[in-house]
């Protein structure tokens, strides 16, 4: 097991590296000229835009700029935006916000999700089987955007339940993103649950339950569910990597100041750093969620073994 | 009619007499043919509710996509009159009037010739880099395999609306050919180069699993190159999840395709798109509810097509799903 942990946090190193490296040669490429922007109106002079650029390496070539800015990386310096502001401040004040967001989608994936998909596995065929498989489809395709507006009519403007934009109302305001953000996730989580469970209430050991002649309930909480819920746990947890660094529509439409959002305005504004740095830590995340659930997956399930 | 189209026929009509499906006629019928995967996936999608929603509302949009006039009534989505700037729904306007005070309805329906153009567009795309790669990479293994597998997991750990909105944003100050164009092309190119990943591995593991069987290694012990390998006797085995994937990532890139435009970089004014309608819509989502209602119902409906059809696909595909 340890073997298989060291070796898999080695190969994240080529892909975190060359994903940011990615982001940053296409940011590299951004259109306009930042510094002269600074300026506005009055423009500044000459030696000033000199020593900015040497100072943000703009005249470097691509793999010198690069390096310099893993070299700032690894001593805990992700560079600072054309107005002067550390990125490591940026983060620190728009990362709560997207890490509470995504605390509540998680929570209603997998409590809405999980019941949908448990009542459905267990009476196939069932009136309510048949509305969840339908109501997953319908929210599968309704895109993410449309959603947004939706339940910003529905829940916000017709009859007023939660607020639809803005952080003022605490973890109340989150609610309605949040369902937004978990939407295809919960849809999913309900499906692969519903199948897991009715595939494994055909397993073997089940038979033996029952003929051992213990109560149906017993036999689907502590026999079924156990095995069934691990591909969904795992999911789910694979799910906080995604879900951390998906938000960007979401935070936009429903105007929450998180990293999306973030990442989004300082794509628009060309903040360079800002954007590989926000994409940076999203890959992180992604990656880092992504061994976590493998590790589990092998603590969760005995039969597998990755050594 | 040759024989086959005669044995189809006449297991359509007495599958279409039986609803229990007791009665089905499996041993007199089929017992002189050989059921390959195919006939049996068209029977199953047959008796599918969902596929055939899914495909009337696809040729719907095919439909609309090709001859928008029709469904316009014949009314020109640029003749606007200022005078009726977000009129509401009426019996001669169905849907109303846009913030020019066009005709709403035909603004919609000319929208889903771009957003088709650029499902489709981008799916092949991706279906091109991904079965490359994938079957190199899982027909060579070893050094090769390493490095397209890592390369996948460099593109799959940036999500893609975030990679696309990069690339779109830089592209115009560039001098790649399509990518510096705005239009619909650096679209579909954009959200294939950050979609084609799932295609690639789905390709790989098959080819990895078809590889080492008896009949790949007669083909090579016949003589066959590498290539006719691949080609001939590898890949087809692979057809069936891709075209399932495909099917609902045409869905997938459509919607994609309307957000990456809402958050403006993806078609720009005076294209006609859903995108663009639902960002214009949003301001007055108060006083005007339908001017982001009608493109957003479109759309999703639109998406909703292919993921249901895809969706039925992958049940008459996979006989392991079946209950």
């Amino acid at each position: 097991m340890g073997r298989y942990v060291a070796r898999r946090l080695l190969l994240t190193i080529p892909v975190l590296i060359g994903a940011s490296f990615l982001i940053f040669a296409m940011v590299y490429a951004l259109p306009g000229d930042p510094i002269r922007a600074l300026g506005g109106d009055r423009p500044l002079s000459p030696a000033v835009v000199e020593v900015l650029r040497e100072q943000f390496h703009l005249d470097d070539p691509l793999y010198v700029q690069y390096w310099e800015y893993v070299r700032g990386l690894f001593s805990g310096d992700l560079g600072t935006d054309f107005r002067g502001r550390p990125v490591l401040d940026t983060i620190e004040r728009t990362l709560p916000v997207t890490v509470k967001l995504t605390i509540v989608a998680i929570v209603l994936e997998a409590v809405i999700g999980l019941t949908a998909g448990v009542l459905a596995g267990i009476r196939r065929n069932s009136f309510f089987d048949n509305l969840v498989l339908v109501s997953t489809t319908l929210v599968v395709s309704i895109p993410i955007l449309v959603l947004a507006f939706l339940t910003q009519l529905l829940f916000g403007l017709k009859l007023g339940w939660f607020p639809i934009a803005g952080t003022r109302e605490g973890i109340y305001s989150y609610i309605l993103p949040g369902l937004v953000l978990a939407s295809g996730s919960l849809a999913y989580v309900a499906r692969l649950t519903r199948t897991s469970l009715a595939e494994n209430l055909r397993a073997d050991y089940v038979r033996t339950a029952r003929a051992k002649g213990l109560p149906n309930r017993t036999v689907i909480v502590r026999h079924t569910l156990r095995n069934s819920l691990i591909p969904v746990v795992t999911f789910i947890g694979a799910d906080i990597g995604a879900l951390l660094g998906g938000a960007i529509v979401t935070e936009s439409v429903f105007n929450l100041p998180g990293i999306g959002r973030e990442v989004f305005d300082s794509v628009r504004a060309q903040e360079g750093a800002v954007v590989v740095g926000i994409v940076t830590l999203m890959v992180f995340f992604f990656i880092f969620f992504n061994l976590v659930v493998d590790v589990l997956y092998a603590v969760l399930d005995p039969r597998i073994r990755y050594d | 009619m040759t024989d086959q189209q005669q044995l189809d026929l006449r297991k359509d009509e007495v599958e279409a007499g039986t609803t229990t499906g007791l009665a089905s006629p499996s041993v007199d019928v089929t017992s002189d043919r050989q059921n390959s995967l195919w006939s049996d996936a068209w029977g199953e999608l047959k008796r599918n509710p969902l596929f055939w929603i899914g495909a009337v509302l696809g040729v719907l949009f095919l439909v609309m996509a090709i001859v928008p006039q029709v469904f316009a009534r014949g009314v020109d989505p640029r003749a606007c009159d200022l005078a009726n700037s977000k009129a509401l729904p009426s019996a001669q306007h169905w849907f109303g009037y846009d913030q020019q005070g066009c005709d709403y309805l035909a603004n919609v329906v000319y929208g889903a010739r771009s957003s088709l153009i650029i499902g489709v567009t981008a799916v092949l795309v991706v279906l091109v880099l991904g079965v490359a790669v994938g079957a190199i990479a899982g027909y060579y293994g070893g050094v090769t395999d390493g490095i397209l597998s890592r390369l996948a997991d460099i593109f799959y750990a940036l999500p893609l609306i975030l990679g696309a909105l990069v690339l779109l944003r830089v592209g115009p100050s560039t001098d790649i050919p399509i990518i510096n164009s705005r239009g619909p092309g650096a679209v579909a190119i954009a959200l294939a180069l950050f979609g084609w990943m799932t295609a690639m591995r789905l390709v790989r593991s098959q080819v990895i699993a078809v590889k080492s069987s008896d009949y790949v290694a007669a083909a090579r012990a016949m003589g066959a190159s590498g290539r006719r390998i691949l080609v001939r006797h590898i890949l087809p085995n692979a057809v069936a999840p891709v075209l399932v994937y495909a099917t609902i990532t045409i869905g997938v890139l459509i919607a994609a395709e309307a957000t990456l435009t809402y958050l403006g970089v993806g078609l720009q004014r005076p294209a006609i798109s859903w995108g663009l309608q639902i960002e214009a819509g949003q301001d007055s989502i108060r006083s005007a509810p339908h001017l982001v209602l009608f493109p957003s119902l479109i759309l999703t409906l639109t998406v909703m097509a292919f993921v249901m059809m895809g969706d039925a696909l992958r049940d008459a595909l996979d006989p392991r799903q079946r209950a």
